[in-house]
């Protein structure tokens, strides 16, 4: 039974399980290649904004402005295609319009980044308040740049990140797991992971511990801005469109795919490999009830429900835990809060 | 009473957003003259009875040291369902009984939160955030996902019950809804709570920290607990009176509304971190973003800036606060 003590196995038996169980419910139409590859291309662009999550959370921070900065990148370089870049180049005439287009949106969120990065670190905002406020200046900015429609008419090569293939494995995909890979060794094989963990574990430790709290929380949310522009882009690539409200419903997800994964959302916890396994059950269990003709609606519901569930069994842990060494939690608690 | 003079008078959320409101009525009044007529004074408290109600439990929450963003799926289904119960059951019920029903309802769900977060010491952002998601994924998955223009009569009296009704001399048609009662009600009520009782106090101790709380024998759960079940209670309440003042009960409506809200109960002071929130802050800030979701126009900046307009507020009237603490900090030491 030691195995259910830790979150990333509890998870991956999750995963396994509900697997098994969408296979057994619906086997020849789950277990296509179709479906496979279908959700290979669905899950990495909220699956990105939950590794920016991931980051923030491991702080003891959130980022609510994910959504906002995705947006915004994604308007400004499609902006920068729709209006500059000559209609009907071929691909290879494309391709420095693309890059240009691809760099400001990394730039855009980079910059958001730096903005949440600037009110969390300088002002001392909680994290909630400021990227709260800032996704709706993010959200705005794009609304007032496209008037609140969707900026279409790209050349066809801005179809290829979300879109196409490559060695048979789609490129979403491929752009995902290297993101993942790189937070993975962010986070434990580089100091700034470590310092960032020690911070959300204790910030008051970290600071005594002669850490630059402010340059480190900036990084932290500039990476994530950063992150975030990549996701934009995904879903430009994918809806061959950017608008300012597009993937709304996508904040909750990335929440609930950071939790689930065992991140804890007061700092100082978290691995990147529990957040792919929860992104995995996730995509699976959204797959399976399309299937089964559920509703969006009943989507939210159980998306909501499990949300609850999961920190209801890592409360269950934490608390064991809690009773070991009492001074050490409260004290973490009490300065995060 | 603070004097004028003094220098926190200036420096406190509450001026500065009272001085924001002066300064955009004087400009908005000085580019168009219509302005200031009792037709747009209506139509603004018009708009603010819902916001002002979900803003006033907002900012209990906020005191005591958590967040709640469920409150408007807790409205859309505490309004929806009691309207659906009441035509499928007795159409004829009056509205202060269906308005109960709506109340009950909003109190149930907002004791599941209490639940999660008293009972279980989940984060208050995680949970509410779930239960926004389940609240709205039930009502549209097992109760309905239709609009209901066909209300019953008792929601219809109501929406036609006035406070005040008249003709302003330019012949422009006025009238304030006898809903606007409601918000008053409420105000006075969370004001007598949070200053004449025990339990109001008490919810300042926990938000001021939960551990001093705990240790000079406040209930610190029962306390929580009550907080969901009255903002709950007050949701159920603005949903029901959204549904009846719009004529309509749409499960759609709402849900999306809850960070204005929040966005003006921070703008009238409420921390973050819990243990401060004025009642005179929070309808400020309601006034405050009513004035800028509606009339941002007069002034000369295009509806499509509202969302930065807001945004900006929010980070500039929580930010300059949190920047004067951090800097009166650093000097102290």
């Amino acid at each position: 039974m030691r195995i259910l003590a830790s979150p990333e196995w509890r998870l991956a038996i999750i995963t396994v399980a509900v697997f098994a169980l969408m296979a057994a419910l619906s086997p020849e139409r789950f277990l296509s290649e179709g479906n496979l590859v279908s959700m290979a291309f669905q899950f990495p662009e909220f699956a990105i904004l939950a590794l920016a999550m991931t980051l923030t959370m491991m702080t003891g921070g959130i980022d609510l402005s994910v959504i906002g900065v995705a947006n915004l990148s994604a308007v400004v370089a499609a902006t920068l295609l729709a209006s500059f870049a000559p209609a009907g180049i071929g691909t290879v005439e494309s391709l420095p319009w693309l890059a240009l287009a691809y760099t400001s949106a990394l730039i855009v969120g980079a910059t958001a980044g730096a903005i949440n990065g600037l009110l969390v670190a300088r002002l001392a905002l909680p994290p909630i308040l400021a990227t709260l406020g800032s996704g709706l200046v993010f959200t705005g900015f794009a609304v007032a740049l496209t008037g609140g429609s969707a900026v279409m008419g790209f050349p066809e090569s801005v179809a290829w990140l979300g879109n196409s293939r490559m060695f048979g494995i789609p490129v979403p995909l491929i752009v995902f797991t290297l993101l993942a890979y790189a937070l993975h060794f962010l986070l434990t094989r580089t100091s700034f992971g470590l310092r960032a963990t020690l911070y959300g574990a204790n910030p008051l430790a970290a600071l005594y511990a002669a850490i630059d709290t402010s340059k480190l929380l900036l990084r932290v949310y500039v990476i994530s801005g950063a992150l975030a522009a990549v996701a934009g882009l995904v879903i430009m690539s994918r809806a061959n469109s950017a608008k300012a409200d597009y993937g709304s419903s996508y904040l909750l997800l990335a929440v609930l795919i950071a939790v689930l994964g065992g991140v804890n959302p007061y700092g100082g916890r978290g691995r990147v490999i529990g957040v792919v396994l929860a992104v995995l059950s996730m995509q699976i269990l959204s797959s399976g009830l399309n299937m089964l003709q559920v509703s969006n609606f009943a989507r939210e519901l159980i998306w909501g429900a499990l949300l609850i569930v999961v920190m209801l069994i890592n409360t269950v842990d934490w608390s064991e835990r809690r009773s070991k060494q009492p001074e050490v939690q409260g004290k973490v608690t009490g300065e995060s809060s | 009473m603070k004097s004028v003079f003094n220098k926190q008078f200036w420096t406190r959320n509450e001026t500065l957003v009272a001085v924001v409101i002066i300064l955009f009525c004087l400009i908005a009044s000085a580019s168009d003259p219509r302005f200031l007529s009792a037709t747009t004074l209506t139509d603004l408290l018009r708009a603010s009875i819902v916001l002002g109600i979900f803003a006033i439990g907002a900012m209990l929450v906020l005191i005591s040291g958590g967040i709640d963003v469920s409150f408007t799926a807790i409205a859309v289904f505490a309004m929806y369902v009691a309207t659906v119960l009441t035509l499928g059951t007795i159409p004829s019920l009056p509205w202060y009984l269906i308005f109960t029903l709506s109340i009950l309802i909003g109190a149930a769900l907002g004791a599941l939160n209490g639940l999660f977060i008293a009972r279980f010491g989940l984060p208050t952002l995680i949970v509410t955030l779930g239960t926004l998601s389940l609240f709205r994924g039930f009502l549209l998955t097992f109760v309905g996902s239709e609009r209901i223009s066909k209300l019953p009569p008792g929601m219809r009296d109501f929406s036609r019950s006035m406070l005040a009704r008249g003709t302003t001399e330019s012949g422009n048609f006025y009238a304030l809804p006898l809903a606007f009662a409601a918000l008053v009600f409420v105000v006075v009520l969370t004001w007598f709570i949070l200053h004449k009782t025990m339990l109001g106090r008490s919810i300042f101790a926990i938000g001021g920290s939960e551990e001093s709380a705990r240790r000079i024998g406040i209930n610190v759960r029962a306390t929580q607990f009550f907080v969901y079940v009255y903002v709950g209670a007050l949701a159920g309440l603005a949903g029901i009176i959204h549904g009846s003042l719009g004529r309509m009960a749409d499960p759609f409506s709402l849900v999306g509304l809850e960070l204005s809200v929040i966005a003006a109960v921070v703008l009238g002071g409420a921390r973050l971190t819990g243990g401060y929130g004025t009642v005179s802050g929070t309808l400020l800030g309601v006034a405050l973003i009513v004035l800028v979701q509606n009339s941002l126009i007069v002034i000369g900046i295009p509806s499509t800036w509202q969302s930065v307009a807001i945004g900006l507020l929010i980070l500039i009237g929580t930010g300059l606060p949190a920047w004067q603490a951090k800097r009166a900090a650093e000097q102290a030491a």
